[in-house]
């Protein structure tokens, strides 16, 4: 169910690039400036917890075995065995053949399942198998889909397809959430990202979504800035609100914070929650608990004391 | 023509390869044995003594893969620099108050030492470990492995005291965090310079300058470091960070009076060993 009707693909053409562009000197030097905040003692403790329940805990790997999600799902619900206090994580994300295993491990826990569908992550596959891809994952109880868009059709100009595409798929979706990955790495410009952004929250888009992990750069600061813009831009104008997730790049728990800092400045604190915020990143979850555990005992943890994955 | 101003050399930490200001932005003044100005050296913070951390843990698997062989080669290597920086040292030697002479003794001792510890690197094993005779049919085989990281506390003997502790950690395959003399930090600094120009791994030796008390209660009480060296430790920290490092089972060097010039041994480096025993069957 799409947000609006698509009228032609002209009129798209017309309104994404009537768009303003974006000044990218301005926008690398307003993220590098918010990164530079400093975020301590209590403040610090309250946004390691808040970005903690923000991850999507996420194994993407073609040796992705059935043993591994269940393990991952044990650490979402239980990020530090040993302290209860810690919060959980909001998501995990697998393979769609993945989200069975994944629905019954975490069974009770209130975490969702998301998965990535349509040919993840290159998204090259004929558009029956996307939506076969996507169908399957919602019938084995997916809650959130993360799918990519056609990147060479968006750079093609061809933006009709791409937004018909979304329109499908988020169709297909049913009541599960749609995250739209627009693979900023591939995009090139910071214009093409806004534009990206436009179209898929025009397209019905739930959640607009960096990259997919596997494109270096994934998630940066000013690309997660363009669509933090584009996301409360698309709010005032049309009173629908879309969540954003930067994903992939995300190690330390002051990269995390530098997001939330980002998050806050730009599209304001109604989007400071699991809701409306997610960060795709599994190592970042390891940082954050060290951090959290320095917080609390005063001395520097190690590696050795969590989880590999 | 003008007098030619003079180039100030402004030195830094040595953490992971790279040569960073210390993340505090302190710095303090370093001064030669008449209380006269040399410069200004870092004084890192516990962030930098964690960054090293960071730093010398992502090192240790490459290091400690490598073959004692070539470990050996590595470091025979850095003597040939440290030879080729010896005006350098003598200088920085002569700034602490030593006299001509004794400077130039005290660089040749610390290059020889170092030396020294280079051929011990595909020997140590075989004095280290053993065949253990057992009574079953099985080869039974000790063999020492590098404990890990070690935050090493540098004597204020600034370049042979500092070559004497250093050398032995990282021989065995270890990975170490140094911090140098307070006093007399320099000569650390331009350790540092040779080993970023040697074939040494970034991450195998990081160096913080600075003040002593402030950083080593971080790195004795740091979850991620296996072994402390207090040969450096300040006079009454002693007891306090020996209580730190026990939260952890650190292995810890106790500081000893040592001279320095006498014929080092092996205790240096087997303290810094863990001891792997093997069994296989005979005949298989």
């Amino acid at each position: 169910m799409s947000t609006e009707t698509l009228n032609s693909a002209a009129d798209l053409r017309a309104f994404l690039h009537g768009l303003p562009g974006v000044d990218q000197v301005g926008a690398e030097e307003r993220a590098a400036r918010l990164a530079s905040r400093s975020i301590k003692t209590t403040a610090k403790a309250a946004a390691i917890d808040l970005a903690i329940s923000m991850v999507d805990l996420t194994t993407l790997e073609g040796a992705d075995t059935a043993g591994k999600v269940r393990a991952l799902c044990a650490k979402a619900a239980r990020p530090d065995p040993s302290d209860a206090s810690v919060p959980k994580v909001a998501a995990v994300c697998v393979y769609s053949d993945m989200v069975e295993v994944a629905v019954t491990s975490l069974a009770g826990t209130g975490i969702g399942v998301a998965s990535v569908a349509t040919a993840f992550p290159s998204g090259r596959a004929p558009l029956e198998a996307k939506l076969a891809d996507t169908r399957a994952a919602v019938a084995a109880g997916a809650a959130e889909i993360d799918m990519v868009i056609d990147r060479g059709a968006f750079l093609a100009g061809d933006y009709g397809k791409v937004f018909e595409e979304i329109v499908a798929v988020k169709d297909a979706c049913g009541s599960a959430h749609l995250k739209v990955i627009l693979e900023t790495g591939e995009l090139a410009t910071l214009d093409h990202v806004r534009r990206a952004s436009w179209l898929a929250m025009r397209a019905g888009a739930d959640f607009i979504k960096t990259s997919t992990g596997k494109i270096s750069p994934a998630a940066t600061l000013p690309v997660t800035l363009v669509m933090l813009e584009a996301v409360r831009d698309y709010r005032t104008a049309t009173g629908r609100q879309v969540g954003v997730k930067p994903a992939g790049g995300i190690r330390t728990t002051k990269d995390a914070i530098k997001y939330l800092v980002l998050v806050n400045e730009t599209a304001g604190p109604d989007w400071l929650t699991p809701d409306w915020f997610r960060l795709g990143a599994s190592s970042v979850l390891n940082d954050l608990l060290m951090q959290r555990r320095k917080l609390a005992t005063g001395v520097y943890s190690g590696p050795d004391y969590f989880t590999l994955d | 023509m003008s007098e030619r101003l003079a180039v100030r050399k402004t030195y830094k930490l040595f953490i992971g390869g790279a040569f960073p200001r210390s993340e505090s932005g302190r710095s303090y003044v370093v001064t030669d044995a008449k209380g006269r100005f040399i410069a200004n050296a870092s004084q890192a913070s516990r962030k930098d003594a964690r960054d090293a951390v960071v730093a010398a843990r992502k090192a240790f698997a490459g290091w400690s893969g490598r073959t004692a062989y070539n470990r050996g080669q590595i470091l025979y290597r850095v003597a040939e620099m440290l030879e080729g920086r010896r005006d350098q040292f003598t200088t920085e030697l002569r700034q602490t108050g030593l006299t001509k002479p004794q400077a130039n003794a005290e660089v040749d001792a610390a290059i020889d030492r170092w030396v020294w510890y280079a051929g011990w690197a595909d020997k140590i094993s075989a004095v280290a470990g053993a065949a253990n005779p057992v009574s079953g049919p099985f080869f039974n085989f000790s063999t020492p492995e590098p404990t890990g990281v070690v935050a090493v506390i540098a004597p204020d003997s600034p370049l042979l005291g500092l070559v004497s502790v250093v050398a032995p950690a990282i021989v065995s395959g270890n990975t170490t965090v140094v911090v140098a003399s307070e006093p007399a930090p320099l000569p650390a600094i331009t350790l540092a310079e040779v080993l970023a120009t040697s074939d040494l791994p970034a991450g195998v030796i990081n160096v913080l300058t600075g003040h002593r008390a402030e950083i080593t209660p971080w790195l004795a009480s740091h979850m991620d470091v296996n072994a402390i060296d207090l040969t450096g430790a300040p006079t009454g920290h002693v007891h306090d960070l020996e209580e730190k490092a026990a939260e952890n089972l650190k292995r810890v060097l106790r500081p000893q009076d040592a001279d320095w010039t006498a014929e080092p041994g092996t205790a240096r480096m087997t303290a810094f060993l863990e001891t792997k025993t093997v069994w296989h069957p005979v005949g298989v």
